[in-house]
């Protein structure tokens, strides 16, 4: 598997820089306006009121906001599962508020790795072909090196014949991770991906994504209700009401690799 | 996402409730079974009817008093009229010369009283000549039949049918024995027994062994009920065998033009059929049969298929995550669609292939039944093999179309979201 290493700009030189932000190059995200109405018999919800947001590629980002922000609204827009009512959003250069349900199908198997907070792994199948099943869908040949490889760099290149029911949840995430890999999407969106797990386990999944955002430059958003799992990243996005309220620059993201190193090691042994 | 794929999704789907799968496709295993069984059973039905037709001889033509009368209100069918004559017999036999082999006249005499031995058994006798052997296709198993002399001759002589014989002389020899035979309540004749028949077969009214032959002659001036000078030679149908089969039209012509002459009538007071309509008439009547079995069969076919349609609905419910899983890493609508119809098929078909087997076992099994003495065969015809598994696939996708649809617009969102 080539990687492109391609990190336009190091984030963290820009730490100081005030949270509305300029855009810098082309962004991998970009959102104007968007707005989401929904009918409910008499009333109307107003679940997005305009939101703007840039993200560059390379970037690793948490999304906060208390339940009825609009931040599940948001996420299901970026992640193209949900088009919004009115306003632009752009997926790597794709302007994706016309699409149609089978286009929106296939930037999703292309462009976008889902990582979900209950795993989402198929029952009773093997990790090696939860990481196939985006390649099937994309008509991929040659699907079980792909799968294998993206087992491997998520450090679970001796579990690739285990089903979820054989796993931890930590390990389950992980599948769930290479199987968000496995198509080089552009971005990796995770819905609270540490929400069903223990502190190591939550640690772990941190240290993974720092290390693919570090390592190989992968575009990851999140949303998280943890402080603690926000502080990983470079940049924290708060969301009130179907609007952005904040976007902050994180001067010193915690590295996970530190914290497990303070952690009571009784499960390593 | 292709066939391969989809399959082995499918079969992983079906092996994770194994019980499920069986139930499930064990209304089509019953429906095809049951096609398959039925219409072996017809289908071996309409063969022994067909072969007991043919049995009768072949290049048959039957010649029976009637009118064709196109223009007429009132068709009263062949065989009420009373035209046909020995004499017409005897011309055709003249004329028609190397087209035809034999020409048979008969004249039938139910409800004959024959006491011999102090055994009293009523049957029907039939006055014949004596090609009527030939084209019946008759064998004696002891004595002679009839032959032409005693035809001639009006000769009191009887050839038994083999139950007749077996009712009124049980285990001895009936041959030069004598009966006596009575129609109309009269006092009646003594004949004096030349032949017993080979057993042929057939039930009731069919059976062809509880009947007796005399030469027709014999039958015409001592049983006849209506001994006037016109009614005197009056026969029901006169039998001829066609020297080949391709000169059957020709034939049926020149009977046509000779019985037209002699009977100095514009209208045609005759009546000419072939064995070949007798036979289609038969296997189109058998058919019809056969194909109402296999419609009834069919029906519990159909039930199957809504037990598919009701399955594949539940599974569609239970799967309603994984369906959300698929569709947000990049299945499309028809990759859905086409994974639960493929799952809808593999049930069906796998239903209709142990079905197959299970259905020619069936038949096979109810070929070997004795049921009084008779057997009704049974013939696994390729084509209602092919027919049962062809419906039952069919079965499979019209029924898995719906439940495949319904997965097919889950929204992911909310199929994601799921419990």
């Amino acid at each position: 598997m080539v990687m492109t290493l391609i990190r336009p700009e190091a984030p963290t030189k820009r730490t100081g820089d005030p949270p509305t932000l300029t855009p810098v190059g082309t962004p991998v995200i970009r959102i104007r306006e968007i707005a989401k109405r929904y009918q409910m018999a008499e009333t109307t919800v107003h679940a997005l009121r305009g939101a703007d947001l840039d993200v560059q590629p390379g970037e690793l980002i948490a999304i906060m906001g208390p339940s009825g922000s609009g931040k599940s609204t948001l996420m299901n827009m970026i992640g193209c599962l949900d088009q919004p009512t009115s306003g632009s959003y752009q997926l790597d250069g794709i302007e994706t508020s016309t699409l149609s349900e089978d286009e929106l199908a296939r930037v999703r198997n292309r462009k976008i790795g889902f990582v979900f907070q209950s795993f989402n792994l198929l029952p009773r199948v093997p990790a090696v072909e939860q990481v196939e099943l985006p390649l099937i869908y994309a008509g991929v040949k040659h699907r079980r090196a792909r799968a294998t490889a993206a087992l491997e760099a998520v450090g679970l290149g001796d579990r690739l014949f285990h089903k979820p029911s054989e796993m931890s949840g930590g390990q389950q995430q992980r599948v769930a991770i290479a199987r968000a890999l496995v198509t080089d999407p552009a971005i990796i969106l995770a819905d609270e991906p540490t929400g069903n797990l223990d502190t190591r386990s939550s640690e772990e999944i941190m240290e993974l994504f720092q290390t693919l955002n570090t390592d190989r430059g992968i575009t990851i958003l999140f949303v998280t209700h943890e402080p603690d799992i926000a502080a990983h990243t470079q940049r924290i996005v708060h969301i009130r009401d179907g609007r952005i309220q904040t976007d902050e620059r994180v001067a010193e993201p915690v590295r996970a690799t530190d914290i497990l190193a303070r952690l009571p090691t009784e499960e390593a042994a | 996402m292709n066939v391969l794929e989809g399959t082995r999704v499918a079969l992983r789907a079906l092996l994770a409730n194994k019980l499920r799968g069986i139930l499930t496709m064990l209304g089509v295993i019953i429906g095809v079974a049951a096609v398959i069984a039925l219409m072996s059973l017809g289908k071996g039905a309409q063969t022994q009817i067909t072969e007991q037709v043919q049995s009768l001889g072949t290049n048959l033509l039957f010649v029976n008093p009637g009118q064709n009368r196109p223009q007429g209100n009132v068709n009263t069918g062949a065989g009420n009229a009373q035209t046909l004559t020995l004499e017409d017999a005897e011309a055709l036999a003249a004329e028609l010369g190397p087209l035809v082999t034999a020409v048979a006249a008969e004249r039938g005499v139910p409800g004959t009283q024959l006491i011999a031995n102090g055994q009293n058994w009523q049957t029907r006798i039939t006055g014949i000549t004596a090609d009527y052997a030939v084209v019946r296709n008759y064998a004696v198993a002891s004595g002679e039949f009839i032959t032409e002399n005693q035809v001639d001759s009006r000769a009191t002589v009887i050839v038994l049918g083999s139950a007749v014989a077996q009712n009124l002389f049980g285990e001895n020899d009936p041959i030069n024995q004598t009966v006596r035979v009575s129609a109309f309540g009269r006092t009646g004749t003594n004949a004096r027994v030349i032949g017993v028949l080979a057993p042929k077969g057939g039930t009731g009214a069919q059976n062809s062994d509880d009947q007796a032959f005399m030469p027709l002659t014999t039958v015409l001036t001592r049983l006849n009920p209506a001994r006037s000078a016109q009614a005197g030679n009056l026969v029901s149908t006169i039998t001829l065998q066609v020297a080949s089969e391709e000169q059957i039209d020709t034939t049926i012509q020149a009977i046509g033009e000779l019985l037209r002459t002699r009977h100095r009538s514009a209208q045609d007071d005759f009546v000419i059929s072939s064995q070949r309509d007798y036979l289609s008439a038969v296997s189109q009547v058998t058919g019809v049969f056969t194909a109402f079995l296999g419609s009834v069969a069919g029906i519990s076919l159909v039930v199957g298929g809504i037990g598919i349609m009701n399955i594949m609905l539940v599974s569609v419910t239970e799967r309603t995550r994984e369906i959300g899983i698929r569709k947000a890493v990049g299945a499309r609508r028809k990759d859905i669609l086409s994974q639960f119809l493929i799952e809808a098929l593999v049930v069906s078909v796998a239903g209709g292939a142990i079905g197959v087997a299970i259905g020619i076992v069936i038949s096979r099994v109810a070929g070997q039944i004795n049921l009084n003495g008779q057997v009704i065969p049974s013939i696994v015809a390729p084509e209602s093999v092919a027919l049962a598994f062809t419906v039952s696939a069919m079965v499979g996708l019209f029924f898995g179309i719906y439940p495949a649809m319904r997965a097919s617009r889950l929204n992911p969102i909310q199929a994601l979201r799921y419990e």
